[in-house]
Formats: C-alpha cells, structure tokens, sequence
C-alpha cells in the first residue's frame, strides 16, 4: 500500500459548522423621487399656513393668509390689470432673452469655430462677464429712454454674456474625433457646423438656455423695479409701497409660476431634442 | 488603385513619430502595419488617408478609384466616431448626403450595405443601443457605403471584447474577399495580421522607420486549413521575434507626449 502523499492541511469540511446568512448591505445612498408626494406636501404646507393665518399667529400685514393671496389674484384677473401686467413683462422677457441668447449663440459658435474671434472675443467676454448688467440700466435708460428698449435691452445684455460663455464651451467640447472623421468623408465645412457641431453643442446650449432664463427673470423684475409703470416687478413693489401684502405675495407667486412655465417648456426642449442620449 | 507613400517623415514638434517611410500599398491587398505602441502607425495611416500633413514627403495614388467611388481614401476608426444623435441608417448616410446621389439612390446604397454588415435589423436603432460589435459595423457599413478604393483601419477591433474581434474578422475577410477592397490595416494583434494580411510591414519603434516587410504566401481563404498551421506559426513567431524587442524597449520609454 503507497504512503499517503502529503497534503496541505485543509480547513474542517464545512459540515457540521452552524451557516450563517450573508446580509444585504448596500442599501441606501439611491435617492429617487416620487410624484404623488411632493403634491401631498404642499397641500400641508399650504394647510398649516393656513391654519397659522386664521388662527392670528400669522398677522395678515406681515404674511396674508392664501385664501386672501387667492383672493388678490382673482381681483387682478377680473379687473384685467393681472393679465396687463403679465402681458408687459412677458414681451420685455421675451424680446431680451431672444435678442441677447440669439447674439450670444452667434458670438459663442464663432468664438468655438474661429482662432481670431476666439483670441479677441475670449478676453472682451471675461472682462464684461461679472458686470452685474442691472448697473448699466441708468446708463441704457440715457441711451434709450425710460421705456421698453432700456429695458429689453438690460435683459439682453444680461443674457449675452453668459449665453457666449456656455456657447462657446459647448462648441468647443464638441468631440475632435467626429468633426475628423467628417473630414475624412469630405463633408463640407457648412454641413459639419450644422450635422455635427450644432447637434453636438446642444447639450450644452439647452443648460445655457436654463441658466440665461433665470437671469433674465432677475433682470426683469429688477428693471421693473427700478423703472416702470406696469410689469410684474413694478406690481410688487407698488403693492409694497402700500402695504397691500396680499397683492405682493400675489405677485411673487405669479413669478413663480412664470419660472416655472419657463422651466416646463425647457424640459420638453430637452426631451424632444436630445431624445438620442 | 495604388496608394504610395513617398519617403515620409512626421514630426509633432520635439517628437519624432515617423522617418523616412516608403511603401506602395497595391491594388486589392490588404497591407498590415503592426509596430510597437507609439511607434506612429495611427500617424502614417493619418498620413496616408490627407487628414495629417506630413513634416517631409508625399503620398500619390496611382491609377483609376473604382467605378462609383466617392471618397477614395477612407477610415475605419478605433473608437468609431458615430454621431449618437443620428440612427444607424443616419449615420451610414451621412457620408453620402454631400453627393450628387438622387435621394432614391441614396437609399438604395444604404439599404445594400446595412444588408451586407447584418445592420438591417438596426437601421432605426441609436449608437447608444447597440453593442460595440453592432457599432462597429456600422462604422465598416459608413465606410463600404462611398465605395473607397482604399480602407484604412486604425485598430478597428481593438475596443471589442474577444469573441465579437473573431465574428467582425470573419466578416470583414468575407466582405474584403467579395469586393476586392485594397486596406491598410493597423493592429498590435498578431493573430489578425496573420489572418488578415497579404504583406505585414513591422515598423521600428519611435521614430517609426521600415523594419521588415513580411509576405504571408498562404491565400486568405485558406488559413484555416490544417495544412497551412505550421508556415502560419512559422510566420507568427517571424512577427513576434522582430516586434519583441522593439516592443520591451518601447515599453520602458519615458513618455513625452
Ligand atoms: N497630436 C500629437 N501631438 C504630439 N505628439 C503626438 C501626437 N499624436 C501622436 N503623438 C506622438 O507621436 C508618436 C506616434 O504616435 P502614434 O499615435 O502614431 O503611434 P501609434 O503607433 O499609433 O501608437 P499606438 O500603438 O499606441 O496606437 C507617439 O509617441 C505619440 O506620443
Ligand atoms: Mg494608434
């Protein structure tokens, strides 16, 4: 009979030996959310607020209650000032937005496509960016007087600039290999901007778009402010001077639901455009 | 069509990637370049195709594209460069909407070549569906669709996993063998050089210069039989003795770039 080879000393067979059960550990740290909560929460919210105005811990002068607020808007709608009023700053925002973002795009491709407007423009833009545009209104109102153009033009001033600066990063992160490979296939110089850069930057367009759009909603209601008869800014700071914070609360609401009808036609922008990612 | 690279030099500044290169790529062959990393493959196929200039020297071609051509050199790339914001169909026709091609014609040239590459099924799918297999042959189907009279392929397998490297070569052996494609083929694999090549050029590590030219005699078709194994392993260990060294040393540069 052979010896027994020699083998390594082998842990105890597992038989035998209680088994234990390996626990899920992972958990946690995937936040996702929900749509019938956020609706539940604000109904709380605007319960207890409510509540804390019918009670009196809320006195109306200082936070009117949301009937009242309710009650303000409906007033505005029926007497038609609301629908002015909106329609003044609605047209202002508008035109802004549209002339500063179409400028902007225009400067950003350039300076993304071209050496020469790149090394002159670069420069120009990082100087002007951080001039908070409302402190050009009094100048703008010299140039163009007190009505609508000072105003439209602030806005769009406003846009301008950060519009040219995520322009400009969005054409240039356009990948190298998939201009170069147009180029290999002779596609013409017009045809890559519009196959290829254009569609390539639009991630990045649509991110200038959300961030040019809050700007200009700032821009906006500090033009109003500062210089106008009609428009949301001006409502709210008129019923301010008069210490109707029903109307003004109304008119910070109306603001919000503005941004947020922005943000909503944003969003489908997004879906409907870059439906291929 | 002949492609003839005329005693090619390239330089990016302080590094010199490739020295004096001279070769003709001849008609319907398939030319393998194989050569240590950083040794200036991608530069001289860049070369080759006019989407690099070259520091010194020329590139010719000689004799007539075949009939219906419309972009005589063209690539085949690594990482395959397709828009993900156009379908698998969108992407093969955007090398043809910039020529004079009736849009029925277009579709037709599409058509046929999504039907060669196995892509049909996919010709509304987007990049992002799709397996890189499936990519990459829509990047082949984009390049077969103008009708090149050379291919050029900067390490077109090298970004797939094993077994899709061995189905695409299978394919691309078939589709070279029916149309007669003349293709410059760049890869670090030799197991591809051997199956695919007609001649291996073995490039000297940086500066690239000619190390050898290999003629592998056994027609493609017939690698795969048994009696050919032992010239093909012959050939195989040929490859590995040039590139070894090359290769370690390569290895140990410090790099520059
Ligand atoms: N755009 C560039 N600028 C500067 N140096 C470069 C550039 N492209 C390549 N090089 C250098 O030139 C040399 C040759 O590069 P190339 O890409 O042609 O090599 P390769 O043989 O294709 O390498 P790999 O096998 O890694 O693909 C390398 O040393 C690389 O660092
Ligand atoms: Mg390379």
């Amino acid at each position: 009979m052979p010896e027994p080879v020699p083998t390594r000393p082998q842990a105890a067979p597992p038989e035998g030996e209680a088994r234990q059960r390996v626990l899920f550990r992972a958990g946690g740290f995937e936040p996702s959310a929900g749509r019938i909560a956020p609706w539940i929460a604000f109904a709380f919210i605007l319960a207890g607020w409510q509540a804390a105005s019918s009670s009196g811990i809320l006195p109306a002068l200082f936070m009117p209650s949301p009937a009242a607020v309710a009650a303000a808007l409906w007033n505005q709608v029926t007497s038609g000032t609301l629908l002015m009023n909106i329609g003044y700053s609605v047209e202002r925002i508008v035109w802004g937005w549209l002339i500063g973002s179409s400028l902007g795009l225009l400067l950003g491709f350039a300076m993304g496509m071209f050496s020469l407007a790149r090394s002159v423009g670069l420069p120009i833009v990082s100087a002007l960016f951080p001039v908070p545009k409302i402190a050009l209104l009094p100048l703008l109102i010299l140039w163009f007087g007190i009505g609508e153009p000072s105003k439209i033009a602030v806005i769009a001033l406003g846009v301008f600039f950060p519009y040219i600066i995520s322009t400009y990063t969005a054409v240039d992160g356009v990948p190298r290999n998939l201009i170069r490979m147009a180029l290999s296939f002779g596609v013409p110089t017009g045809a890559i901007v519009r196959k290829i850069v254009l569609p390539g930057a639009m991630p990045g367009i649509l991110a200038g778009f959300r961030i040019t759009t809050s700007i200009a909603l700032i821009l906006l209601v500090a033009a109003e402010m500062i210089g106008a008869r009609y428009g949301i800014g001006a409502f709210i700071l008129a019923a301010g001077n008069l210490m109707q914070t029903d109307q003004l609360v109304a008119g910070v609401a109306l603001l919000s639901i503005l941004g947020l009808i922005i943000a909503f036609i944003l969003g489908y922008l997004e879906r409907w455009l870059l439906r291929w990612r | 069509m002949d492609l003839i690279v005329e005693s090619v030099s390239h330089s990016y500044g302080e590094v010199t990637a490739l020295s004096d290169v001279s070769v003709t790529v001849r008609d319907g062959e398939t030319l393998v370049l194989i050569g240590p990393s950083g040794c200036g493959k991608s530069t001289l196929l860049g070369i080759m195709g006019g989407v690099l200039a070259p520091s010194a020297g020329r590139i010719l071609t000689r004799g007539r594209a075949p009939e219906g051509c419309l972009n005589p050199l063209t690539y085949v790339f690594q990482d395959f460069a397709l828009l993900p914001w156009r379908t698998v169909e969108g992407n093969v026709m955007l090398a043809l909407e910039h020529h004079p091609l009736s849009a029925a014609e277009r579709r037709r040239r599409v058509a046929a070549v999504l039907d060669l590459t196995g892509l049909t099924d996919f010709a509304s799918a987007f990049p992002k569906q799709l397996s890189g297999g499936m990519r990459q042959r829509v990047g082949i189907a984009r390049a077969i669709v103008v009708r090149p009279a050379v291919l050029l392929l900067d390490e077109p397998l090298s970004a797939l996993d094993a077994q899709t490297r061995e189905l695409l070569m299978e394919e691309m052996i078939a589709i070279w063998t029916r149309e007669r494609t003349t293709s410059v083929y760049v890869t670090h694999n030799l197991v591809e050089a051997i199956r695919l090549a007609d001649r291996v050029l073995v490039l000297s590590r940086r500066p690239g210069r000619i190390k050898r030219m290999v003629e592998i005699g056994v027609p493609r078709p017939e690698r795969a039989a048994p009696e050919h194994a032992a010239e093909l392993a012959r050939l195989h260990d040929e490859l590995w003795s040039l590139i070894r060294e090359e290769a370690r040393l390569a290895d140990r540069e410090i790099q520059h770039a």
